[in-house]
């Protein structure tokens, strides 16, 4: 950790820089921005937005269960909660394709009232508020460290599944002929967007990890015409959002995440211009 | 075009008692057929009949009771054939930043796509378009294409490698004539060449005539089954499809 703090330093010659909780912040969003970016690739050509909205408010009644449970740290509640929503609402997905959209805003909201409900009880909501917008500046060396390694769990899982996940985004039937294991895949892929999900929620927050989920691809497909320089332009504004909103905040004295979240609607409509111009 | 099939009886579907249930509805009723390679088959009935059900069961994306069978000429069963598929249309986002190259690759290698193709991956789908005449779309994006250039790098997808079973779900909606022709040409000549079997859904009768060897009019069930001008003849067919087979 040392070793990366003084990298830090000589890199940037900011006062920021100078206290630990910066570097600490500064290291969480740089693994944080590419996780997402990989993750939100494939969440956007899923059309899957409403989907991690709904995983997102979904923390709430995980962290009541662990409440509940009495858990020291509800994560371990938040991640069986997010697995097992998600998990029921592929399913319900694949039985129902009318009206998805309304199915999973149904779970969403009850997923966020029972948590709150549980949670309000004799007017103690206020202790859980933090969870609304997170706070990236508590994170701890030893919670980089679990985040670090899901990236690299998903990076390497990314590279098993990506071109089957791709199939199936453009067509079931024909991800099916190829002996594409659809259910499986689709599994494995939100298993993955939940742990990343509730893993980061406590810094980026509940009303803002969806954001920052879809916001950087949304704005590479504005501009992308292939796989790769798709994957690649969600990486670069997802970085270049995370670090300068981070900065930005400290200087402000804002929300890290909310000032993120406005960076990449800014490379949104920045890119959804370019579209036009070159159309 | 790698695989070449030894001749006609070498590879047959057999579908026996096939019944396809949800909930308390019936989707296909008892179904028994057989596709032999080197025919073209064509799957005619009104909408709502179950064409689209069977397809999707024999991709295994539905559950069903009964049999289906890929037997080689001397009743042994191929564990794992290989089906080549080209949808009806595909609904997915146009907007998504996928090639023609992209996509092509992803069908046939865990090799994730992002990462840089090999230079030899690129020559070979090159080759695999060029026999369709749509060499000249692969670094398009997939959104882009015309309805006929999206059909036949389907095709050109579903052909590599050569399946045992060439399944075309209405695969002329939307398409040019120019683009209709190379299509079917395509067609005739991978059942005369190489044998495959292939199952046509399609409502264009007059296309049927002209190219299918063996029609099936289903409604649940198989309601009449032969060579095309015996099933145009039929009282059933003419129930389904009116004075349309007058024109034909």
């Amino acid at each position: 950790m040392e070793f990366i703090y003084k990298i830090f330093e000589i890199l940037l010659p900011f006062d920021f820089i100078t206290y630990d909780f910066m570097k600490n912040a500064l290291l969480g969003t740089i693994i944080v921005s590419p996780l997402f970016a990989f993750l939100g690739t494939m969440a956007v050509n899923n059309k899957m937005a409403f989907f991690s909205d709904a995983l997102g408010h979904s923390a709430f009644t995980g962290i009541a269960l662990g409440v509940l449970l009495g858990l020291k740290n509800p994560l371990i509640s938040m991640l069986v909660f997010g697995i097992f929503l998600s998990l029921i609402i592929t399913k319900v997905k694949s039985i129902n394709t009318a009206s998805t959209d309304t199915i999973i805003s149904v779970f969403s909201s009850l997923s966020m009232a029972i948590g709150i409900v549980i949670l309000s009880k004799n007017g103690g909501f206020s202790k859980y508020s933090s969870y609304l917008i997170g706070d990236i500046l508590t994170v701890t060396p030893r919670e980089i460290l679990i985040i670090f390694v899901v990236l690299i769990f998903t990076i390497a899982i990314w590279y098993k599944i990506y071109n089957k996940l791709l199939i199936i985004s453009i067509n079931t039937s024909l991800a099916s002929s190829r002996s594409i294991k659809t259910v499986l895949i689709e599994n494995i892929f939100v298993i993955l967007v939940a742990i990343a999900v509730m893993l980061s929620i406590k810094w980026i927050g509940i009303l803002t990890i969806n954001s920052m989920l879809i916001l950087p691809s949304a704005s590479a497909r504005n501009i992308s015409r292939n796989s790769r320089s798709y994957l690649l332009t969600t990486i670069v504004i997802s970085l270049i959002s995370g670090i300068l909103g981070l900065i930005l905040s400290y200087y402000m004295d804002t929300s890290a995440s909310a000032t993120m979240v406005l960076i990449s609607s800014i490379f949104f409509f920045l890119t959804l211009a370019i579209r036009k111009i070159r159309a | 075009m790698n695989k070449i099939h030894n001749s006609c009886g070498l590879c047959k579907i057999d579908i026996k008692n096939l019944t396809v249930t949800s909930g308390s509805d019936t989707l296909l009723d008892n179904i028994n057929l057989d596709f032999h390679c080197g025919q073209l088959t064509a799957l005619i009935g009104k909408n709502g009949a179950g064409k689209t059900t069977l397809i999707k069961t024999i991709l295994g994306e539905r559950n069903f009771t009964g049999n289906i069978s890929y037997k080689e000429h001397n009743e042994k069963d191929i564990k794992r054939p290989i089906i080549g598929y080209v949808p009806q249309q595909l609904s997915f986002d146009k907007n998504t930043p996928v090639s023609v190259l992209d996509f092509m690759i992803a069908t046939n290698s865990n090799r994730p796509v992002w990462l840089f193709h090999k230079k030899s991956q690129r020559e070979k789908i090159k080759e695999q378009l060029e026999k369709l005449n749509c060499s000249h779309v692969i670094d398009r994006k997939l959104g882009d294409l015309s309805g006929g250039e999206l059909q036949r790098v389907l095709l050109a997808t579903a052909l590599e490698p050569m399946p045992d079973f060439l399944i075309l779900d209405e695969p002329v909606s939307g398409v040019d004539v120019n683009g209709l022709d190379i299509f079917y040409k395509t067609v005739s000549e991978l059942r005369d060449n190489y044998h495959i079997a292939i199952l046509l859904v399609s409502h264009d009768l007059s296309l049927i005539k002209k190219y299918a060897d063996k029609v099936v009019l289903l409604d649940k069930t198989v309601i009449e089954s032969g060579d095309v001008d015996t099933v145009f003849k039929t009282d059933a067919f003419k129930k389904t499809f009116g004075f349309m087979d007058l024109e034909v």
